[in-house]
Protein backbone atom coordinates (compact mmCIF):
# COMPACT_ATOMS: atom_id res chain seq x y z
CA UNK A 1 0.00 0.00 0.00
CA UNK A 2 1.24 3.64 -1.01
CA UNK A 3 -0.35 7.53 -0.64
CA UNK A 4 1.60 10.22 -1.88
CA UNK A 5 2.71 11.62 1.75
CA UNK A 6 2.22 15.46 2.37
CA UNK A 7 4.65 17.96 3.28
CA UNK A 8 4.20 20.39 5.84
CA UNK A 9 4.12 23.09 2.75
CA UNK A 10 1.52 20.94 1.68
CA UNK A 11 -0.64 21.90 4.52
CA UNK A 12 0.22 25.51 4.45
CA UNK A 13 -0.89 25.36 0.92
CA UNK A 14 -4.85 23.53 2.08
CA UNK A 15 -4.61 26.40 5.05
CA UNK A 16 -4.92 28.89 2.70
CA UNK A 17 -8.67 28.22 2.71
CA UNK A 18 -9.35 29.92 5.78
CA UNK A 19 -9.32 33.53 4.22
CA UNK A 20 -12.19 32.51 2.85
CA UNK A 21 -13.81 31.96 6.56
CA UNK A 22 -12.28 35.02 7.73
CA UNK A 23 -13.39 36.90 4.81
CA UNK A 24 -17.02 36.35 5.26
CA UNK A 25 -16.52 36.73 8.86
CA UNK A 26 -15.38 40.50 8.40
CA UNK A 27 -17.39 41.11 5.60
CA UNK A 28 -20.57 40.29 7.38
CA UNK A 29 -19.01 41.70 10.81
CA UNK A 30 -20.12 38.18 12.25
CA UNK A 31 -16.49 38.64 15.20
CA UNK A 32 -15.98 35.48 14.35
CA UNK A 33 -12.56 35.78 13.09
CA UNK A 34 -11.00 34.83 16.41
CA UNK A 35 -13.44 31.34 16.70
CA UNK A 36 -12.33 30.64 13.24
CA UNK A 37 -8.40 31.15 14.33
CA UNK A 38 -9.06 29.68 17.94
CA UNK A 39 -10.32 26.38 16.52
CA UNK A 40 -8.35 25.93 13.33
CA UNK A 41 -4.79 26.67 15.78
CA UNK A 42 -6.80 23.93 18.16
CA UNK A 43 -7.46 21.63 15.59
CA UNK A 44 -3.63 21.55 13.99
CA UNK A 45 -1.94 20.38 17.37
CA UNK A 46 -4.65 18.19 18.22
CA UNK A 47 -4.34 16.33 15.45
CA UNK A 48 -0.88 16.84 15.23
CA UNK A 49 -0.15 15.43 19.13
CA UNK A 50 -2.55 12.54 18.36
CA UNK A 51 -0.55 11.36 16.10
CA UNK A 52 2.64 11.54 17.71
CA UNK A 53 0.52 9.94 20.61
CA UNK A 54 -0.96 6.93 18.10
CA UNK A 55 2.39 6.51 17.20
CA UNK A 56 3.83 5.77 20.13
CA UNK A 57 0.97 4.08 21.41
CA UNK A 58 1.47 1.67 18.03
CA UNK A 59 5.16 1.20 19.00
CA UNK A 60 3.80 -0.87 22.05
CA UNK A 61 1.22 -3.25 21.00
CA UNK A 62 0.52 -3.29 24.42
CA UNK A 63 -3.61 -4.18 26.43
CA UNK A 64 -2.79 -1.40 28.97
CA UNK A 65 -1.41 1.69 26.43
CA UNK A 66 -4.56 0.27 24.46
CA UNK A 67 -6.89 0.71 27.30
CA UNK A 68 -5.09 3.65 28.85
CA UNK A 69 -5.61 6.01 25.82
CA UNK A 70 -9.41 4.50 25.27
CA UNK A 71 -10.02 5.44 28.95
CA UNK A 72 -8.84 8.92 27.46
CA UNK A 73 -11.18 8.91 24.85
CA UNK A 74 -14.35 8.60 26.73
CA UNK A 75 -13.52 11.17 29.36
CA UNK A 76 -12.63 13.61 26.43
CA UNK A 77 -16.55 12.74 24.78
CA UNK A 78 -17.98 12.62 28.73
CA UNK A 79 -17.01 16.77 28.97
CA UNK A 80 -18.02 17.37 25.49
CA UNK A 81 -21.17 16.23 26.60
CA UNK A 82 -21.32 17.94 30.08
CA UNK A 83 -20.34 21.01 27.89
CA UNK A 84 -23.19 21.03 25.48
CA UNK A 85 -25.60 20.17 28.39
CA UNK A 86 -24.34 23.04 30.48
CA UNK A 87 -27.38 23.89 32.90
CA UNK A 88 -29.50 21.77 31.66
CA UNK A 89 -29.05 18.43 34.24
CA UNK A 90 -27.18 18.75 37.64
CA UNK A 91 -23.23 18.09 36.22
CA UNK A 92 -21.55 15.27 38.36
CA UNK A 93 -25.12 12.68 37.99
CA UNK A 94 -25.08 13.83 34.10
CA UNK A 95 -21.09 13.00 33.83
CA UNK A 96 -21.76 9.83 35.55
CA UNK A 97 -24.29 8.76 33.54
CA UNK A 98 -22.90 9.67 30.02
CA UNK A 99 -19.31 8.65 31.44
CA UNK A 100 -20.42 5.25 31.81
CA UNK A 101 -22.91 4.69 29.08
CA UNK A 102 -20.07 5.74 26.57
CA UNK A 103 -17.66 3.39 28.58
CA UNK A 104 -19.95 0.38 28.45
CA UNK A 105 -21.07 1.02 25.05
CA UNK A 106 -18.00 1.73 23.64
CA UNK A 107 -16.05 -1.33 25.46
CA UNK A 108 -19.10 -3.62 24.38
CA UNK A 109 -19.45 -2.81 20.95
CA UNK A 110 -15.19 -2.57 20.03
CA UNK A 111 -14.81 -5.64 21.87
CA UNK A 112 -17.28 -7.35 19.89
CA UNK A 113 -16.59 -5.64 16.58
CA UNK A 114 -12.68 -5.97 16.74
CA UNK A 115 -12.25 -9.00 18.72
CA UNK A 116 -14.92 -11.51 18.13
CA UNK A 117 -15.78 -10.35 14.21
CA UNK A 118 -11.96 -8.90 12.61
CA UNK A 119 -10.14 -10.62 15.24
CA UNK A 120 -6.52 -9.33 14.38
CA UNK A 121 -3.75 -10.69 16.15
CA UNK A 122 -3.26 -10.03 19.01
CA UNK A 123 -7.35 -8.77 19.17
CA UNK A 124 -6.10 -5.97 21.34
CA UNK A 125 -3.55 -4.03 19.19
CA UNK A 126 -3.93 -0.25 19.05
CA UNK A 127 -4.38 -0.21 15.45
CA UNK A 128 -8.00 -1.67 15.20
CA UNK A 129 -9.44 -0.66 18.63
CA UNK A 130 -8.16 2.95 18.87
CA UNK A 131 -9.79 4.01 14.98
CA UNK A 132 -12.78 2.01 15.75
CA UNK A 133 -13.39 3.15 19.56
CA UNK A 134 -13.11 6.81 18.15
CA UNK A 135 -15.71 6.31 15.56
CA UNK A 136 -18.00 4.61 18.04
CA UNK A 137 -17.29 7.19 21.02
CA UNK A 138 -17.98 10.02 18.21
CA UNK A 139 -21.34 8.73 17.10
CA UNK A 140 -22.41 7.53 20.75
CA UNK A 141 -21.24 11.09 21.92
CA UNK A 142 -23.92 12.82 20.02
CA UNK A 143 -26.17 10.21 20.26
CA UNK A 144 -26.18 10.44 23.96
CA UNK A 145 -26.14 14.29 23.98
CA UNK A 146 -29.35 14.72 21.56
CA UNK A 147 -30.70 12.09 23.65
CA UNK A 148 -30.94 13.98 26.88
CA UNK A 149 -30.62 17.47 25.20
CA UNK A 150 -34.06 16.45 24.04
CA UNK A 151 -35.51 14.42 27.07
CA UNK A 152 -34.89 17.72 29.41
CA UNK A 153 -35.83 20.09 26.97
CA UNK A 154 -39.17 18.14 26.35
CA UNK A 155 -39.62 18.00 29.94
CA UNK A 156 -39.16 21.60 30.49
CA UNK A 157 -42.27 22.27 27.74
CA UNK A 158 -44.38 19.24 28.76
CA UNK A 159 -44.18 20.06 32.42
CA UNK A 160 -47.58 20.68 33.38
CA UNK A 161 -48.47 17.21 31.23
CA UNK A 162 -46.25 15.45 32.71
CA UNK A 163 -47.09 16.20 36.03
CA UNK A 164 -50.70 16.23 35.71
CA UNK A 165 -50.04 12.29 35.32
CA UNK A 166 -47.61 11.79 38.69
CA UNK A 167 -50.67 13.50 40.27
CA UNK A 168 -53.12 11.47 38.80
CA UNK A 169 -50.67 8.34 40.48
CA UNK A 170 -48.56 7.20 37.23
CA UNK A 171 -44.82 6.47 38.14
CA UNK A 172 -42.21 8.23 37.13
CA UNK A 173 -41.25 6.01 33.59
CA UNK A 174 -45.17 6.48 32.92
CA UNK A 175 -45.28 9.78 33.16
CA UNK A 176 -42.32 10.93 31.46
CA UNK A 177 -43.14 7.86 28.64
CA UNK A 178 -43.90 10.90 25.63
CA UNK A 179 -40.81 12.75 26.59
CA UNK A 180 -38.75 9.53 26.76
CA UNK A 181 -40.30 8.17 23.53
CA UNK A 182 -39.20 11.19 21.50
CA UNK A 183 -35.53 11.68 23.19
CA UNK A 184 -34.75 7.89 22.08
CA UNK A 185 -36.33 8.59 18.79
CA UNK A 186 -34.14 11.96 18.34
CA UNK A 187 -30.54 10.04 19.61
CA UNK A 188 -31.60 7.51 16.62
CA UNK A 189 -32.55 9.19 13.93
CA UNK A 190 -28.96 10.47 13.12
CA UNK A 191 -27.87 6.79 12.46
CA UNK A 192 -30.48 5.82 10.58
CA UNK A 193 -29.98 8.68 8.21
CA UNK A 194 -26.42 8.21 7.83
CA UNK A 195 -27.36 4.56 6.71
CA UNK A 196 -29.48 5.36 4.05
CA UNK A 197 -27.57 8.01 2.25
CA UNK A 198 -24.28 6.60 3.25
CA UNK A 199 -22.15 6.01 -0.48
CA UNK A 200 -24.59 8.28 -2.68
CA UNK A 201 -24.27 11.91 -0.42
CA UNK A 202 -20.82 11.40 1.30
CA UNK A 203 -18.39 9.23 1.00
CA UNK A 204 -17.37 8.03 4.64
CA UNK A 205 -14.24 9.11 6.24
CA UNK A 206 -12.95 5.94 7.03
CA UNK A 207 -13.65 4.13 3.63
CA UNK A 208 -12.05 7.47 1.87
CA UNK A 209 -8.70 6.88 4.20
CA UNK A 210 -8.95 3.38 3.45
CA UNK A 211 -8.73 3.95 -0.62
CA UNK A 212 -6.14 6.78 -0.34
CA UNK A 213 -3.98 4.54 1.59
CA UNK A 214 -3.87 1.89 -1.09
CA UNK A 215 -6.90 -0.50 -0.11
CA UNK A 216 -8.57 -2.40 -2.56
CA UNK A 217 -12.18 -0.19 -2.97
CA UNK A 218 -14.33 -3.63 -2.01
CA UNK A 219 -12.37 -4.57 0.92
CA UNK A 220 -12.71 -0.85 2.24
CA UNK A 221 -16.59 -0.77 1.29
CA UNK A 222 -16.75 -4.12 3.54
CA UNK A 223 -15.01 -2.26 6.32
CA UNK A 224 -17.37 0.62 6.06
CA UNK A 225 -20.58 -1.74 6.38
CA UNK A 226 -18.81 -3.65 9.62
CA UNK A 227 -18.50 -0.03 11.26
CA UNK A 228 -22.12 1.32 10.15
CA UNK A 229 -23.42 -1.52 12.02
CA UNK A 230 -21.51 -0.88 15.01
CA UNK A 231 -22.31 2.11 15.53
CA UNK A 232 -26.01 1.91 14.82
CA UNK A 233 -25.62 -0.63 17.72
CA UNK A 234 -23.74 1.45 19.59
CA UNK A 235 -25.48 4.44 19.41
CA UNK A 236 -29.22 2.58 19.78
CA UNK A 237 -27.60 0.88 23.07
CA UNK A 238 -26.37 4.49 24.15
CA UNK A 239 -29.35 6.01 23.40
CA UNK A 240 -31.64 3.63 25.90
CA UNK A 241 -28.64 4.44 28.70
CA UNK A 242 -28.68 7.65 27.99
CA UNK A 243 -32.97 8.41 27.98
CA UNK A 244 -33.39 5.55 31.04
CA UNK A 245 -30.66 7.52 32.85
CA UNK A 246 -31.84 10.83 32.38
CA UNK A 247 -35.38 9.89 33.40
CA UNK A 248 -34.02 9.16 36.97
CA UNK A 249 -31.99 12.23 36.41
CA UNK A 250 -34.89 14.46 35.82
CA UNK A 251 -36.89 12.92 38.80
CA UNK A 252 -36.62 11.78 42.51
CA UNK A 253 -36.95 9.11 44.67
CA UNK A 254 -40.38 10.37 45.44
CA UNK A 255 -41.07 10.61 41.64
CA UNK A 256 -40.77 14.17 41.56
CA UNK A 257 -40.07 16.32 38.08
CA UNK A 258 -37.05 17.97 39.40
CA UNK A 259 -35.63 20.47 36.41
CA UNK A 260 -33.27 22.77 36.86
CA UNK A 261 -33.52 26.31 36.40
CA UNK A 262 -32.00 28.06 33.25
CA UNK A 263 -30.25 30.69 35.31
CA UNK A 264 -26.64 29.44 35.59
CA UNK A 265 -25.91 28.00 32.06
CA UNK B 1 -58.21 12.31 57.39
CA UNK B 2 -55.96 14.21 56.75
CA UNK B 3 -53.06 15.25 59.05
CA UNK B 4 -50.65 17.67 58.02
CA UNK B 5 -47.70 18.20 60.82
CA UNK B 6 -44.83 20.82 60.80
CA UNK B 7 -45.21 21.00 56.79
CA UNK B 8 -42.80 23.16 55.43
CA UNK B 9 -44.13 24.09 51.66
CA UNK B 10 -41.98 26.46 49.68
CA UNK B 11 -40.86 29.24 52.01
CA UNK B 12 -43.71 28.78 53.90
CA UNK B 13 -43.25 28.76 57.71
CA UNK B 14 -44.16 25.37 59.24
CA UNK B 15 -47.83 24.26 59.04
CA UNK B 16 -50.22 21.81 61.38
CA UNK B 17 -53.62 21.02 60.67
CA UNK B 18 -56.26 18.61 60.38
CA UNK B 19 -59.38 17.94 57.39
CA UNK B 20 -61.34 15.44 59.00
CA UNK B 21 -63.22 12.85 56.96
CA UNK B 22 -66.08 14.51 55.29
CA UNK B 23 -65.02 18.33 55.61
CA UNK B 24 -63.61 20.98 53.92
CA UNK B 25 -60.43 23.55 54.27
CA UNK B 26 -60.27 26.41 52.51
CA UNK B 27 -56.88 27.82 51.78
CA UNK B 28 -57.13 31.62 51.38
CA UNK B 29 -54.21 34.61 50.60
CA UNK B 30 -53.40 36.84 48.30
CA UNK B 31 -51.68 35.82 44.85
CA UNK B 32 -48.02 34.50 45.70
CA UNK B 33 -48.94 33.36 48.99
CA UNK B 34 -47.98 30.50 48.84
CA UNK B 35 -51.67 28.31 48.48
CA UNK B 36 -50.39 25.92 45.16
CA UNK B 37 -47.05 24.97 46.66
CA UNK B 38 -49.27 24.00 50.17
CA UNK B 39 -51.14 21.37 47.61
CA UNK B 40 -48.21 20.42 45.53
CA UNK B 41 -46.61 19.99 49.17
CA UNK B 42 -49.46 17.73 50.35
CA UNK B 43 -49.15 15.62 47.31
CA UNK B 44 -45.66 15.49 47.52
CA UNK B 45 -45.29 16.37 44.46
CA UNK B 46 -42.34 18.97 45.54
CA UNK B 47 -40.36 18.03 48.76
CA UNK B 48 -41.13 19.10 51.79
CA UNK B 49 -40.17 18.80 55.46
CA UNK B 50 -42.53 17.75 57.79
CA UNK B 51 -45.34 14.87 57.71
CA UNK B 52 -48.49 14.58 56.22
CA UNK B 53 -50.92 11.48 57.41
CA UNK B 54 -53.69 10.17 55.80
CA UNK B 55 -55.13 7.95 57.89
CA UNK B 56 -52.81 7.84 59.91
CA UNK B 57 -50.23 6.20 57.08
CA UNK B 58 -47.43 9.19 56.40
CA UNK B 59 -45.65 10.03 52.86
CA UNK B 60 -42.95 7.87 53.14
CA UNK B 61 -44.82 4.63 54.28
CA UNK B 62 -46.18 4.54 50.60
CA UNK B 63 -45.01 4.48 47.38
CA UNK B 64 -45.62 7.98 45.31
CA UNK B 65 -48.08 6.60 43.11
CA UNK B 66 -49.83 5.28 45.70
CA UNK B 67 -49.91 8.17 47.76
CA UNK B 68 -50.85 10.13 45.01
CA UNK B 69 -53.95 7.90 43.94
CA UNK B 70 -54.69 8.54 47.97
CA UNK B 71 -54.30 12.43 47.88
CA UNK B 72 -55.45 13.52 44.65
CA UNK B 73 -53.98 17.34 43.47
CA UNK B 74 -55.87 18.77 40.72
CA UNK B 75 -54.34 21.85 39.10
CA UNK B 76 -55.73 25.41 38.74
CA UNK B 77 -55.01 24.99 34.65
CA UNK B 78 -55.44 21.05 33.90
CA UNK B 79 -52.67 19.81 31.47
CA UNK B 80 -53.39 16.74 28.87
CA UNK B 81 -51.14 14.75 27.14
CA UNK B 82 -53.07 13.46 24.85
CA UNK B 83 -55.14 14.16 21.75
CA UNK B 84 -58.53 13.75 23.74
CA UNK B 85 -59.56 13.28 27.01
CA UNK B 86 -60.71 9.79 27.05
CA UNK B 87 -56.95 8.81 26.80
CA UNK B 88 -56.05 10.62 29.95
CA UNK B 89 -58.97 8.93 31.83
CA UNK B 90 -57.86 6.26 34.02
CA UNK B 91 -57.81 3.31 31.87
CA UNK B 92 -59.71 0.71 34.56
CA UNK B 93 -62.43 3.38 35.47
CA UNK B 94 -66.04 2.23 35.11
CA UNK B 95 -67.75 3.65 32.74
CA UNK B 96 -70.77 3.86 34.21
CA UNK B 97 -69.28 5.65 37.01
CA UNK B 98 -67.27 7.79 34.38
CA UNK B 99 -70.89 8.60 32.60
CA UNK B 100 -72.36 9.92 36.15
CA UNK B 101 -69.64 12.11 36.74
CA UNK B 102 -69.80 13.59 33.02
CA UNK B 103 -73.72 14.04 33.77
CA UNK B 104 -73.31 15.73 36.79
CA UNK B 105 -71.05 18.33 35.44
CA UNK B 106 -73.45 18.51 32.51
CA UNK B 107 -70.83 17.78 29.73
CA UNK B 108 -72.06 15.48 27.06
CA UNK B 109 -70.34 12.12 26.87
CA UNK B 110 -68.98 12.70 23.28
CA UNK B 111 -66.55 15.39 24.86
CA UNK B 112 -64.57 12.25 25.36
CA UNK B 113 -63.74 11.94 21.72
CA UNK B 114 -63.12 15.31 20.55
CA UNK B 115 -59.97 16.95 19.99
CA UNK B 116 -58.76 18.84 23.45
CA UNK B 117 -57.56 21.41 21.46
CA UNK B 118 -61.20 22.24 20.58
CA UNK B 119 -62.36 22.34 23.76
CA UNK B 120 -63.32 25.31 26.18
CA UNK B 121 -61.36 26.35 29.40
CA UNK B 122 -64.46 25.35 31.12
CA UNK B 123 -64.37 22.13 29.86
CA UNK B 124 -61.05 21.06 29.99
CA UNK B 125 -61.49 22.19 33.95
CA UNK B 126 -64.39 20.29 34.46
CA UNK B 127 -62.67 16.66 32.67
CA UNK B 128 -60.06 17.42 34.59
CA UNK B 129 -62.27 17.20 37.59
CA UNK B 130 -63.96 14.27 36.28
CA UNK B 131 -60.20 12.59 35.90
CA UNK B 132 -59.83 13.34 39.66
CA UNK B 133 -62.13 11.81 41.01
CA UNK B 134 -62.77 8.35 39.15
CA UNK B 135 -60.37 6.29 41.48
CA UNK B 136 -62.03 7.63 44.44
CA UNK B 137 -59.01 9.39 46.17
CA UNK B 138 -59.57 9.67 49.91
CA UNK B 139 -58.47 13.22 49.86
CA UNK B 140 -59.17 15.85 47.11
CA UNK B 141 -56.67 18.98 46.88
CA UNK B 142 -58.39 21.17 44.67
CA UNK B 143 -56.77 24.36 42.88
CA UNK B 144 -59.23 26.90 41.84
CA UNK B 145 -61.44 24.31 41.09
CA UNK B 146 -64.08 26.35 39.25
CA UNK B 147 -61.75 29.33 38.54
CA UNK B 148 -62.66 29.47 34.93
CA UNK B 149 -66.30 28.23 35.04
CA UNK B 150 -69.61 30.43 34.74
CA UNK B 151 -72.27 30.57 37.79
CA UNK B 152 -74.23 27.68 36.56
CA UNK B 153 -71.09 25.24 35.75
CA UNK B 154 -69.92 26.34 39.15
CA UNK B 155 -72.86 25.42 41.08
CA UNK B 156 -72.29 21.69 39.54
CA UNK B 157 -68.85 21.83 40.53
CA UNK B 158 -70.13 22.93 43.91
CA UNK B 159 -72.41 20.17 44.17
CA UNK B 160 -70.02 17.53 43.16
CA UNK B 161 -67.21 18.51 46.28
CA UNK B 162 -70.44 19.03 48.69
CA UNK B 163 -71.36 15.10 47.57
CA UNK B 164 -66.99 13.92 48.01
CA UNK B 165 -67.56 15.46 51.48
CA UNK B 166 -70.82 13.07 52.12
CA UNK B 167 -68.98 10.23 50.54
CA UNK B 168 -66.09 10.63 53.69
CA UNK B 169 -63.60 12.64 51.51
CA UNK B 170 -61.40 15.93 52.41
CA UNK B 171 -60.87 18.49 50.97
CA UNK B 172 -58.49 20.83 50.95
CA UNK B 173 -59.89 24.13 48.80
CA UNK B 174 -57.83 26.71 47.12
CA UNK B 175 -60.35 29.74 46.47
CA UNK B 176 -60.12 33.41 45.89
CA UNK B 177 -64.06 33.24 45.96
CA UNK B 178 -65.17 34.16 49.62
CA UNK B 179 -69.03 33.54 48.91
CA UNK B 180 -67.84 29.91 47.25
CA UNK B 181 -65.77 29.49 50.52
CA UNK B 182 -68.06 30.60 53.20
CA UNK B 183 -70.42 27.65 51.09
CA UNK B 184 -68.27 24.94 51.16
CA UNK B 185 -65.39 25.18 54.00
CA UNK B 186 -65.93 24.08 57.75
CA UNK B 187 -62.50 25.99 58.65
CA UNK B 188 -60.37 28.34 56.32
CA UNK B 189 -56.71 28.77 56.38
CA UNK B 190 -55.21 32.32 55.36
CA UNK B 191 -51.66 32.68 54.29
CA UNK B 192 -49.93 35.73 54.14
CA UNK B 193 -47.07 36.54 52.89
CA UNK B 194 -44.19 33.92 53.59
CA UNK B 195 -42.59 35.94 56.20
CA UNK B 196 -45.47 36.03 58.81
CA UNK B 197 -46.63 32.60 57.97
CA UNK B 198 -50.81 31.46 58.16
CA UNK B 199 -52.79 32.03 60.43
CA UNK B 200 -55.70 29.22 60.89
CA UNK B 201 -59.98 30.53 61.85
CA UNK B 202 -62.75 29.09 62.26
CA UNK B 203 -65.40 30.54 59.53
Amino acid sequence: MSYVPLSYLDLLLAAALLIANGAISWAFRLGLEKSIAVAAVRMVIQLALIGIVLKLIFAQTSPIWTAGFAMVMVAAATLEIAGRLNGQLPVWPLMGLSGGALLFVGTFVTIFGVGFVIAPSPWYGARYILPILGMVLGNTMTAVALVLDSLSETARRERGAIEARLALGAPRFEALSGPLRSALRTGMMPMLNAMATTGIVALPGMMTGQIIAGADPIGAAKYQVLIMFLIAGATALASLLAAVGGVMLLTDNRHRLRLMSREGS
Amino acid sequence: MLRVERLQAGRLRPLTFEVADGECLAVEGPSGAGKTLLLRAIADLDPAPGQVFVDGVEREELAPPEWRRLVRYCAAEPAWWTDTPRGGMPPKASAEKLNRLLVSLDLDASVLDRPIAVLSTGERQRLALVRALLDEPRVLLLDEPTGALDPQSTALVEELIRFQMLAGRSVVLVSHNSAQVKRLADARLVLTSPANGAEASAP
